[in-house]
């Protein structure tokens, strides 16, 4: 048959269980695109004998009636992969192999899938643009100067590649939606809570959620559908009845409100942003829905907060790197404590120790108040904002980015240049929401764009609705031409 | 405010990271450029709000103290950089 690879998931889905092709020759075109695509760099780690393994196991004894049946899917080298190298991106975990699975790959596997390899992203999923990666920077399909986004940039890369199925990422502060944006694909962070954080390795603990990656709206109902679910390992898991996503989708938004915020433009925006906003806008109300009107204030402040309470939270939890239950060890220092700081200064990468350094200070021994009390109250306020404005509305429409994919190099003299580019992103984390980011056409250099649809807390469903007759309407084809085989 | 190279070695040695002297000069740089950046939320007043310290309206649940692994010891050193039998080895604490 024609190329399976450059197909949806849901169509790949529908091949498998209509024995158009089997999970073998699945396995066996990924494996060629993935051996032709090196210069991409989104693989930090492949599996390709235990998949091929794992899919004619499924071939001889298939098992259709699953959500994810015989498909093959690399993730995020950020989920612990029982048995299977787990980098984070980093020197200080270059040799860890965990002897468990994180609960998310786990409940993937469940519905039939397997993995197909683990994917590079930005060091402890810090960076906008996985240049911070001690594997290397990754390429953006889109052209070959150009950063895939971050922190999920070799997510964004494989997928838009045509070099798995769907993926899934983390999102802390835009991690999944900007390299989404940025690749012309579909990102969507859930609702803080919804899928369980047990076994990614930990960045900022009360902002970090995983979400799927896709080429389409309907494949990313499928993917959060198999990837959600209560977990008692972790404590902030939401405990409530499985959706059923992809099943319940509708394109009929009719009478929907949809809310217009503001404070959503920066300087020097290219006006294709605001362009392509303004056509969002237009489909969405060409469809029935209303548009409205809101002012989320605190706005601004988001970002500075986000880089109070990322950083404070990262620096606990990468205490535990210490060299010696796990990971790397350095071989110089004489006494335990040299031991300890050589290891981590060798082990972490400078934007890594950056973060660690502010989070040190802004808990430390008399600036706790100035800091982290004001960045929770300021929090606070950011997360009023939208509880206030979603007492008249059911969703809001924003860009994902303020500009299209960079270029490699250009911001990375600049961390201040580089925050900015998680402006649209970052105030969902902080206030917990679910939100998808969309392609929705491009600049004119022809990168894609992304618009961004925001929910109320558990309203995955109207966002992927809202989404799902956004994209039938919109037109946007992802045209990349594959350069790099 | 403004960090200083002293203060920066102080709050790196806190995090027990050690950095190279070569690299301080543009370590504080940067820092301070980020802390500028920051200190935009000083502009507004927050006397009267509330820290947010849970985004989940639920208060985190407790479980029974019981074992639900164990016998596992050979899996928790599998990854250690330097182990003996049946322990971490570290450089010598105790003289």
């Amino acid at each position: 048959m024609a190329d399976i690879t450059n197909q949806s998931l849901n169509e790949i889905i529908e091949n498998v269980k209509t024995k158009k092709v089997s999970s073998t020759e699945l396995i066996k075109a990924y494996v060629k695109n993935i051996e032709s695509a090196k210069k991409l760099n989104a693989f930090v780690t492949t599996t390709f004998d235990q998949a091929l393994d794992k899919a004619k196991q499924f071939d001889n004894k298939p098992n259709f009636d699953q959500l994810l049946p015989g498909i093959p899917l690399a993730v995020k080298d950020l989920f612990c992969t029982e048995n299977t190298k787990t980098t984070a991106g980093s020197n200080i975990l270059n040799n860890f192999i965990p002897s468990y699975e994180s609960t998310v790959t786990k409940n993937l596997w469940n519905h039939g899938s397997f993995l197909l390899g683990k994917l590079n992203c930005d060091e402890f999923a810090m960076g906008s643009s996985n240049e911070t990666s001690h594997y290397g920077n990754v390429i953006n399909p889109v052209g070959d100067q150009l950063v895939p986004g971050g922190s999920s940039g070799g997510s964004s890369s494989a997928l838009a590649a045509d070099l798995t199925p769907a993926t899934i990422g983390t999102d802390t502060g835009g991690s999944i939606r900007q390299p989404a944006s940025f690749t012309g694909t579909v990102g969507l962070k859930p609702t803080y809570g919804l899928c369980s954080r047990w076994g990614i390795v930990a960045f900022a603990s009360s902002l970090d959620q995983a979400g799927p990656m896709t080429k389409t709206i309907k494949d990313c109902a499928i993917m959060l559908e198999a990837m959600s679910g209560f977990d008692e390992k972790d404590s902030t898991s939401i405990n409530k009845k499985k959706e059923q996503y992809s099943k319940n989708l509708k394109d009929n938004i009719k009478g929907l409100k949809i809310g217009i915020p503001k404070e959503y433009r920066v300087d020097n925006m290219p006006k294709e942003v605001d362009e392509l906003w303004e056509k969002g806008k237009k489909i969405l109300k060409d469809l029935g829905a209303q548009l409205i009107d809101i002012s989320l204030p605190h706005t601004k402040y988001a970002l500075p907060t986000y880089y109070i309470v990322a950083p404070a939270e990262a620096s606990s939890n990468l205490a535990r790197y210490d060299g010696v239950r796990y990971g790397y060890r350095s071989k110089q220092g004489k006494d335990l404590i040299e031991m300890y700081e050589k290891t981590r200064s060798e082990g972490f990468g400078d934007e890594v120790k950056r973060r660690i350094l502010i989070g040190t200070y802004v808990l430390s021994s008399g600036y706790y108040d100035a800091y982290y009390l004001k960045a929770q109250k300021v929090r606070q306020l950011i997360k009023k904002d939208f509880d206030d404005s979603f007492k008249k509305i059911d969703a809001i429409l924003t860009p994902s980015t303020p500009s299209s994919a960079f270029k490699i190099g250009e911001k990375t003299n600049d961390p201040v240049s580089m925050y900015l580019n998680d402006i649209f992103t970052v105030p969902v984390n902080l206030a917990g929401l679910p939100a998808l980011s969309m392609p929705a056409g491009v600049d004119k250099q022809g990168h894609p764009l992304g618009l961004q649809l925001i929910g109320k807390a558990l309203d995955e469903q109207k966002i992927l609705n809202i989404g799902y007759a956004f994209e039938k309407n919109c037109g946007f084809k992802n045209k990349i031409k594959k350069w790099w085989s | 405010m403004s960090l200083d190279k002293e203060k920066i070695k102080h709050v790196a040695k806190l995090a027990r990271i050690s950095v190279d002297e070569a690299k301080v000069e543009s370590l504080t740089k940067d820092l301070n450029s980020i802390f500028k950046f920051i200190e935009q939320l000083n502009e507004l007043n927050t006397d009267k709000v509330e820290p947010l310290t849970s985004i989940l309206n639920q208060s985190l649940r407790s479980r029974k103290d019981e074992i639900s692994d164990g016998k596992i010891r050979e899996k928790i050193l599998k990854n250690s950089p330097k182990e003996n039998e049946e322990f971490f080895v570290v450089p010598k604490v105790v003289e």
